[in-house]
Order: C-alpha cells, then sequence, then structure tokens
C-alpha cells in the first residue's frame, strides 16, 4: 500500500500556505489586505508565502487601482484547487490510519 | 516529518479560516436585543398614536387614512429603525474590536450587497402601496421582505439568522392573511422574535 505521507503535498505542508489555500477556495477571489488582517500576519511573512504559491502557479494575481491605492486580488487556479483537495485527502488518510 | 496531532491542528485551521473568510461574525446578539426592544416601544407608541382609547379588539372600527396620523407613525418607524441600525453598529464596532478585524472588511461588504436588494425593493414597494392607500400592506410586506433578506444573510453570517427570516416570512403572511391586526404582527416579528433571537445568540456566542 503506499504511504500516504508520500500523497502530501510538500508546498501546502506550511500552514500559512495551507491557510492561504483555504481562505481562496471558498471565496472567489481575496485581496492581500484582508488575507492579512484575517489572518493576522505580518505583511513580508504573507508575501513569501503568496509567492511561493504564485511560483507553483496554485495562485493567480490581478493588480487594479481602487481610488488611486493599489489593490492586489488573488484568485485559485485549477491547478491550486486540485492540489489542495488532494492535500487534504491525504490529511484525512493519514488521521483515519493513526486512529485504528 | 511531522507529528500526527500537528496534522490534525492543520485540518481544524483550514476549517477555521474558511468559515472566517466567508462569515461576518461581529453582528452582537445584544443589538438584536435592543432592537426588539424599541420596535416593541414603537409599536406601543404608534397603538396609542392610532387607537387609544380603543381597545384593540376594535382594530378593525376604523382605519388608518389620516394624513397625520400617517406621518407621525413614519416618524415613529424611522426612529426605530435609525436606532436599531445605530445600535447594531455600535455593538458590532465593539465586537470586531475585540476579535482584532476591523468592521468594514470583505465579510461585512458582502453581507450588506446580500441584503440591499431585498430591503431596497421592499421598502420602495411599501412607500408606492403607501402613496396609493394600501395602508393595510406595511406591515405584512415590511416582515416578510425583511424575512427574505435575513436568508440571504444567512450565507454571509451566522446560519442561524435564516430561522428568524423563516420566523419573519411566516408572520408576514398571517398578517397579509389577517387584515387590521398588523401592528400585533409587526411587534412579534420586530419585537418579540428579536428580543428571543438575540438573547439566543448571545448565549451561544457572545458569552
Amino acid at each position: 500500500m503506499k504511504n500516504p505521507f508520500d500523497l502530501l503535498d510538500r508546498v501546502l505542508e506550511h500552514r500559512l500556505r495551507l491557510q492561504i489555500m483555504s481562505v481562496l477556495v471558498a471565496n472567489d477571489s481575496y485581496d492581500f489586505n484582508s488575507l492579512k488582517e484575517l489572518m493576522n500576519v505580518t505583511d513580508g511573512n504573507l508575501a513569501t508565502h503568496i509567492k511561493a504559491l504564485e511560483k507553483e502557479k496554485y495562485i493567480s494575481v490581478s493588480k487594479s487601482f481602487v481610488d488611486r491605492k493599489p489593490k492586489t486580488k488573488y484568485k485559485v487556479t485549477e491547478k491550486g484547487r486540485t492540489a489542495f483537495k488532494k492535500h487534504i485527502d491525504a490529511l484525512e488518510l493519514l488521521i483515519k490510519q493513526q486512529g485504528k | 516529518m511531522k507529528d500526527i496531532t500537528e496534522y490534525e491542528k492543520d485540518l481544524s485551521s483550514i476549517r477555521n479560516m474558511m468559515e472566517r473568510s466567508v462569515k461576518f461574525i461581529s453582528l452582537s446578539g445584544i443589538s438584536g436585543v435592543m432592537a426588539g426592544i424599541y420596535a416593541l416601544i414603537g409599536a406601543t407608541t404608534a397603538y396609542f398614536t392610532i387607537h387609544y382609547p380603543v381597545s384593540p379588539l376594535n382594530y378593525r372600527t376604523y382605519s388608518v387614512n389620516e394624513r397625520t396620523i400617517l406621518i407621525k407613525l413614519s416618524i415613529i418607524a424611522i426612529i426605530v429603525l435609525t436606532a436599531s441600525i445605530g445600535t447594531a453598529l455600535w455593538f458590532s464596532q465593539r465586537k470586531a474590536k475585540k476579535h482584532k478585524v476591523s468592521l468594514w472588511n470583505t465579510t461585512s461588504k458582502r453581507l450588506l450587497q446580500s441584503v440591499i436588494t431585498p430591503l431596497v425593493t421592499g421598502g420602495l414597494l411599501i412607500i408606492i402601496l403607501l402613496a396609493n392607500g394600501h395602508y393595510g400592506v406595511a406591515a405584512p410586506a415590511s416582515l416578510i421582505f425583511y424575512g427574505l433578506a435575513l436568508i440571504q444573510a444567512g450565507q454571509y453570517t451566522y446560519d442561524e439568522i435564516r430561522y428568524l427570516g423563516f420566523c419573519e416570512i411566516v408572520i408576514g403572511l398571517i398578517a397579509a392573511a389577517l387584515p387590521g391586526f398588523g401592528l400585533i404582527f409587526w411587534a412579534l416579528g420586530f419585537g418579540v422574535l428579536h428580543v428571543i433571537y438575540g438573547s439566543v445568540m448571545h448565549y451561544r456566542y457572545d458569552k
């Protein structure tokens, strides 16, 4: 049998990244400042992990100006949604096996 | 490799994030109770404006059609509405501060967007019908449209608000079937139900 640990997504092992993904999966889109407030993290910390997810093409970025202030919005991509679902399935499997 | 409890924490943090990113949780139960009390005071004042000293059982003996009474009733309604919204904002602001989030955020914007259509539609409909002399629709229509707005709101705040919405609609429909008792049903829907709902929510989430 395949080891469920192998099914885990290395990129999503970090909890903050997982949280970012969960917000984007539950919502059409979310902007940087709302994410920051929701997760109670610093700009730098959030930006680092968003970069990592962007690099994997798990999320897409769109920049616009609202009242001359820059607004950065994030969306989850299809690739990201699939990866997220797989990762959650693996987590569930791990916990279930442990319970036996 | 992480410990298994770490994975459990991962899962619960996902659930928590999804919930909090979608739902506006700064609504306070106390503001519901206060809104109910304002509505009851308003309904009592309205009752004395219209019927005094006639007993409530004689409701149908004459209807509300004098302009001065209508204006007085509208003023009462506006005061009740303003006081309720003001109180709700004040308590929500406090609760938001406690949760360290801002009152005006993604979730509250969505909540507002979801309720604005049924509320504005209902409000305009009532104003139009009142202007045409259909005074009887004010109570049932306001209850029904408010109920519809609350059911919409259930997507973006606590689920329980839907039950309040369904109750408002049922009371609104009964009010429509029994013309002449509008004020009683209005007091029941906006007063008593708000007090009950607000207390339940306060004990469930704010304690």
